[in-house]
């Protein structure tokens, strides 16, 4: 079977989670498409994942209310083991690829990170993903009884779901004492969507000229056309925008439709984290800026004047 | 404590990578030591002068005879000695482990320092699947860290923002932008560093096999439009953007 680690949050069933499914489906590997939610209170998040899935294990358990990186890699591994799937799925999140090397481990698989094409080839599994501060498209392959891949989040379609639900069944699990406590949790909270789950980001470079620049031109658009927010790490660095908010190498990488760039001037560190977006559009006065290279729309200019002409507009 | 702390060598960011038969070819590329693992390098300097026990610092690098040079920087930087596994096999990051494993309990580490995400592979699995190996505890995406008696405390990031941990001694932490700006080795540092012990090791001891190949490597640049729109008229700039991302792209409703 292939095996896949659901991701949720909320209560619900992440976009990531259904994006597996299509990977698992369009991987050539056979066998039933097996979704295990692991968490506590996670019912909703089952019959969610039921609706795309051949079947759903769920292990709701109140061990599992926090995500930990041992706990999840024993738990995805014993089922790996007890269902004998010869693939494991797991998101690429920030946790998704914490954990799934420890499961590689556990198995004595190979691992294939942050996959964004998944075929077979004879008996090996391979799987097409960034190199090079995503300068590189590489095809790795490995051939062994089973392979843990990690699915790089936007890269595949979410599934939808198929007219007849899958199964739900409950596992039991031994789990590990989690030896890392957690003694304080700061959620950056947004009203705004995700970075890594948007349609749409507009992110802001030093161009923009400063932190209340940023909030006026780049959270402004952004609000105005239901945009996520991202900024360059030079930005960031300086202190304007927290981390959490940073496109490139050493922060997120995104692959939205849209990436709308603002007064960035396009480090390879940050395209390495953007590049691959659909469309990419840059406003920029240096017109020798290296984004220009890389954008389907550019407009030499300042933010500063093309910006709220463009919130002006947009509002129309 | 022993620290050891893993070093590797990237291409520069900045550094055109080119691709002969379907692989990566580093020929002529100018290669430093990785940015993540420098923080890795630092942070282990900073831990023993901030008072922590800290008894000695290892860098270790596993690769081909180029790698020495990563090695001379970091024992420039300050740490104590180096161990090179030399071989010209390329190791997946589950492979690497067990290299990376094994050395780290030969040498009795209490923790072990790797890079975030290294600049070559675009990966996150070493320390991961290292941490594994020893049956240790593993802090990711590290940006502040303390060790006292037999423990780590700290924060990094998770997915949803970032937590202060506690963490019983020994572990694996990998590191991040943000942990420390790493210095830079000075002449009388360079010079000292040259008589630093750097052990050489064959790969034969670890009884290791890559167990990914690489089948196929090219440089895939999407086709961008490049169109570009006056932007003298503001709002007439503006107007034609959006209508290019609403009825061209279609990207906007």
């Amino acid at each position: 079977m292939i095996l896949i680690v659901a991701e949720h949050a909320g209560g619900k069933l992440a976009k990531s989670t259904l994006e597996m499914v299509t990977a698992a489906r369009e991987s050539g590997r056979e066998g039933p498409v097996t979704v295990l939610v692991l968490g506590q209170g996670v019912a909703e998040v089952a019959s969610a994942a039921a609706a795309v899935a051949d079947q759903v294990l769920v292990a709701d358990l109140p061990q599992l209310a926090q995500y930990s990186a041992e706990v999840w890699a024993a738990a995805a591994a014993q089922i790996a083991q007890e269902g004998e799937a010869h693939t494991v799925l797991i998101g690429g999140s920030r946790s998704g690829r914490e954990y799934a090397p420890r499961v590689a481990v556990k198995l004595d698989a190979p691992y294939l990170e942050d996959a964004i094409r998944l075929s077979v080839s004879g008996s090996a599994l391979q799987a097409q993903r960034y190199t090079y501060l995503a300068r590189v498209t590489e095809t790795v392959e490995a051939q062994a009884p089973v392979t843990v891949v990690t699915v790089k989040p936007g890269a595949f379609a979410p599934a939808a779901a198929s007219g007849e639900a899958g199964e739900q069944y409950d596992v039991e699990l031994e789990l590990p004492t989690p030896r890392v406590e957690v003694t304080g949790r700061s959620v950056e909270k947004s009203s705004r969507v995700a970075l890594t789950e948007a349609d749409v980001i507009v992110s802001g470079g030093r161009g923009v000229g400063s932190p209340e620049n940023f909030a006026a031109y780049v959270e402004g658009l952004a609000d105005r056309i239901g945009a996520g927010v991202g900024a360059t790490r030079a930005v960031v660095d300086a202190g304007w925008r927290p981390y959490a908010e940073q496109v490139g190498q050493t922060g997120k990488t995104v692959q939205p439709k849209a990436y709308v760039a603002l007064g960035v001037s396009g480090a390879v560190q940050h395209l390495s984290g953007m590049g691959k977006s659909k469309f990419i559009v840059a406003i920029n006065k240096d017109a020798e800026a290296p984004i220009f290279k890389v954008a389907d729309y550019g407009i030499v200019g300042d933010v500063n004047q093309i910006v709220p002409a463009l919130i002006e507009a947009a509002r129309k | 404590m022993k620290i050891l702390t893993l070093v590797r060598q990237v291409p520069d960011a900045e550094a055109r990578v080119k691709i002969s038969a379907q692989q990566v070819d580093l020929e002529g590329t100018t290669l430093v030591i990785d940015g993540m693992d420098e923080y890795g390098v630092e942070e282990a300097l900073r831990l023993r002068e901030s008072g922590a026990p800290v008894e000695e610092i290892v860098a270790l690098a596993v690769g081909p005879k180029r790698v020495e040079d990563a090695l001379r920087t970091a024992l420039a930087m300050g740490v104590d000695r180096a161990i090179h596994v030399e071989t010209d096999e390329k190791l997946d990051p589950i492979a690497l482990s067990r290299v990376v494993a094994q050395i780290a309990g030969q040498e009795g580490a209490g923790l072990v320092l790797v890079g975030g995400q290294e600049a070559d592979w675009d990966s996150q699995a070493l320390g991961a699947a290292t941490a594994e190996r020893l049956g240790w505890p593993q802090l990711t995406w590290t940006n502040e860290l303390k060790v006292e008696e037999g423990s780590l405390t700290g924060r990094h990031d998770v997915d949803d923002g970032n937590e202060s941990f506690r963490a019983a001694l020994p572990a694996v932490v990998t590191t991040q932008q943000g942990l420390n700006e790493p210095r830079y080795p000075t002449l009388p540092n360079i010079m000292k560093a040259k008589k630093k012990e750097l052990r050489k090791e064959t790969l034969d001891t670890y009884g290791v096999q890559p167990t990914v190949r690489v089948v196929n490597a090219e440089i895939q640049t999407r086709a961008r439009l490049n169109r570009m729109i006056d932007g003298k008229d503001p709002q007439a700039a503006a107007a034609e953007l959006l209508d290019l991302l609403r009825n061209e792209a279609k990207v906007l409703a």
